[in-house]
């Protein structure tokens, strides 16, 4: 063999085991979901031989993680599609009209992914509460187009400015009106960017734990973080149930990304070769 | 995350390629491209963004100045809460605090993303299953990460970190990992690391791949070895990566709530606290909503002033391939 080939052979060796060491919290996690309070107590740090999936019944309906997953889903979908919509049009406006006007509101976008929102954290609690809409859904849809719009028009605009002009203005030729044009034409071509805008929007607003506390804590409309913030709080002690119920929580933004990790990978890459 | 390293680190924001080229560009007679979107494109956007970001915001700026309570009406107080601020040990503690967290994440975590993409962009069978596996943890819900190592740091279980070091026969290593106040920040730090190292790992994975091959054969050619090539092919182009690596996981530290609220709570005493954790409890648990934004006023202008030094340097020393 090639010195070259024991030296490929020697690296996949070492980041096999940095990857078993970094694993070690999961493994953890899993173990001790899989255990009962006999075995943990035992040898915590054996495997989970016989495994139990009581923990994760008793999780489930412990932590209400159905209803959290409903609340969850909803805010995550209706946030997804205002955040496209309202995304994709502004950006376009401020990609194609870099000067002046444009210029400066695409600055002024920039400028909120600076902004901690925790200073405007208070006058918008006020704000919402004024507007009768604490413990809705509309008014944590409403927290999350606003608070994630600077940041998916940023991605968008970048985006369109590497694409040229020429198709939308082939369909304004062709009797098109703006409107048209943008749905039709342009729209259709923003799908790689749409992509990655889904993904890690998604990944914010369904792992966002503050909002929903302040804003939907005691109406039943808790998301999937908050409940298991509670939950976890109760069962403090019994290891194997609350690290069942972290598991079940986890489980659905893990299956989202296992499916999509190719674009998320490919977005990064797209990015900085632009 | 596609446009992100291009928008944040090049220069070239104004031409806009619709008005670039030799198209054109005037239908109108007087200066007016029609093939632009109206203004009403935008409107939308601006509105929720207004109402949801940029009121609240200044009224934020408006509120830092007044002793207001939640409560009823609040009067002006001038610098009062910035004065205040200077001599209550506890947020003058959480300025340090927050800026060491800070530090420490962006320097570990992006050398440790920066050896990952390494690995992981080098020709081994299990590259593609191992980037999967970094990247995993940063998907997952932050406050969720902090009480599985809630327990993997907490010294009496016999799993976690103690158990470990216990059965490596490094017992000797064995701590109260978030109990003991000189260790908690860099516990909750390390936590932080561990979750998103895969993040920096993916951008710089993205920027390696950026890396012409033909650049490392000639550099190979012309008798460099292997840190050589690193040092003289693979950094200066790694450049745009490592500005959006270093920005993002600056303003991530400044900005750090949930980790360190579910880990810590700001506690031992006052070992973790950091600007987040103050202004929260200042607010929702001392009801001093003045003082609470007066903290939050001097958290943005550390992210606004490190956020605008960063990009200065950071794209002076951008090359291109």
């Amino acid at each position: 063999m090639s010195p070259a080939k024991y030296r490929t052979y020697g690296l996949e060796l070492v980041m096999t085991a940095v990857a078993v060491a970094f694993l070690f919290p999961v493994y953890a996690l899993i173990a001790l979901a899989l255990k009962d309070p006999r075995q943990i107590a035992e040898s915590p740090l054996a495997p989970p031989l016989p495994p139990t999936l009581a923990n994760f019944g008793n999780a489930w309906s412990a932590a209400s993680l159905g209803p959290a997953l409903v609340s969850s889903t909803v805010i995550t979908a209706a946030g997804l599609l205002l955040l496209i919509v309202l995304g994709s049009t502004g950006a376009y406006y401020l990609a194609r009209r870099a000067r002046g006007l444009g210029y400066g509101l695409y600055v002024l976008f920039l400028l909120g992914i600076v902004l901690p929102f925790q200073l405007g954290m208070i006058p918008l609690y006020k704000l919402i509460d004024g507007l009768g809409w604490l413990g809705t859904y509309h008014g944590m849809v409403l927290f999350y187009t606003g608070i994630q719009l600077p940041f998916t028009v940023f991605l968008y605009t970048g985006f369109i400015r590497a694409l040229p002009a020429d198709y939308a203005q082939a369909a304004l030729i062709d009797g098109c009106d703006h409107r048209q044009a943008f749905t039709r034409i342009v729209f259709p071509l923003l799908r790689p960017i749409t992509g990655t805008v889904v993904i890690l929007n998604a990944v914010f607003i369904w792992n966002d734990f503050f909002t929903p506390l302040l804003y939907l804590g005691g109406s039943g409309k808790e998301t999937v973080p908050v409940g298991v913030f509670s939950f976890v709080g109760q069962y403090v002690s019994d290891y194997g149930l609350v690290f069942a119920g972290l598991v079940l929580a986890a489980l659905p933004v893990l299956l989202v990304f296992l499916l999509l990790q190719r674009y998320v990978i490919k977005g990064f890459a797209g990015g900085l070769k632009g | 995350m596609n446009s992100l390293p291009r928008s944040i680190t090049s220069d070239d924001t104004a031409p806009a390629p619709a008005e670039a080229g030799a198209r054109p560009r005037t239908r109108g007679g007087r200066g007016r491209d029609l093939t632009l979107p109206p203004w009403t494109f935008v409107v939308p956007a601006l509105l929720v963004y207004a109402v949801v970001v940029l009121y609240p915001s200044l009224a934020g700026v408006g509120y830092a100045f007044t002793d207001w309570s939640g409560i009823g009406g609040s009067s002006f107080t001038g610098l009062d809460n910035f004065r205040t601020l200077l001599h209550d040990d506890r947020a003058r503690e959480s300025v340090g605090n927050t800026l060491l967290l800070t530090l420490a994440v962006v320097v570990v975590q992006n050398g440790v993303g920066l050896l990952l993409a390494l690995g992981v962009n080098a020709n081994i069978r299990s590259r593609s299953l191992l980037r999967v596996i970094f990247f995993a943890p940063a998907v997952v819900s932050p406050v969720m990460v902090a009480f599985l190592w809630k327990y993997l740091y907490n010294p009496d279980t016999g799993a976690g970190l103690n158990g470990i070091l216990g059965a490596l026969g490094l017992g000797g290593l064995r701590q109260d990992w978030l109990g003991d106040p000189s260790l908690a920040l860099w516990s909750v730090a390390a936590m932080v690391v561990w979750q998103y190292a895969g993040y920096s790992m993916v951008i710089f994975l993205a920027g390696l791949q950026g890396v012409p091959a033909e650049l490392h054969e000639a550099a190979r050619i012309d008798g460099a070895g292997s840190w050589q090539r690193f040092r003289y092919v693979t950094w200066p182009l790694l450049a745009p990566a490592l500005t959006v690596n270093l920005m993002l996981s600056t303003i991530g530290g400044l900005k750090l709530f949930d980790q360190v609220y579910a880990a810590t709570n700001g506690g031992p005493g006052t070992a973790s606290e950091t600007l987040s954790t103050v202004l929260y409890k200042e607010a929702f648990v001392y009801g001093k909503f003045g003082y609470s934004t007066a903290v939050a006023l001097v958290l943005a202008l550390f992210v606004a002033a490190v956020s605008l030094v960063q990009l200065r340097y950071l794209r002076a020393r951008e090359v291109t391939a």
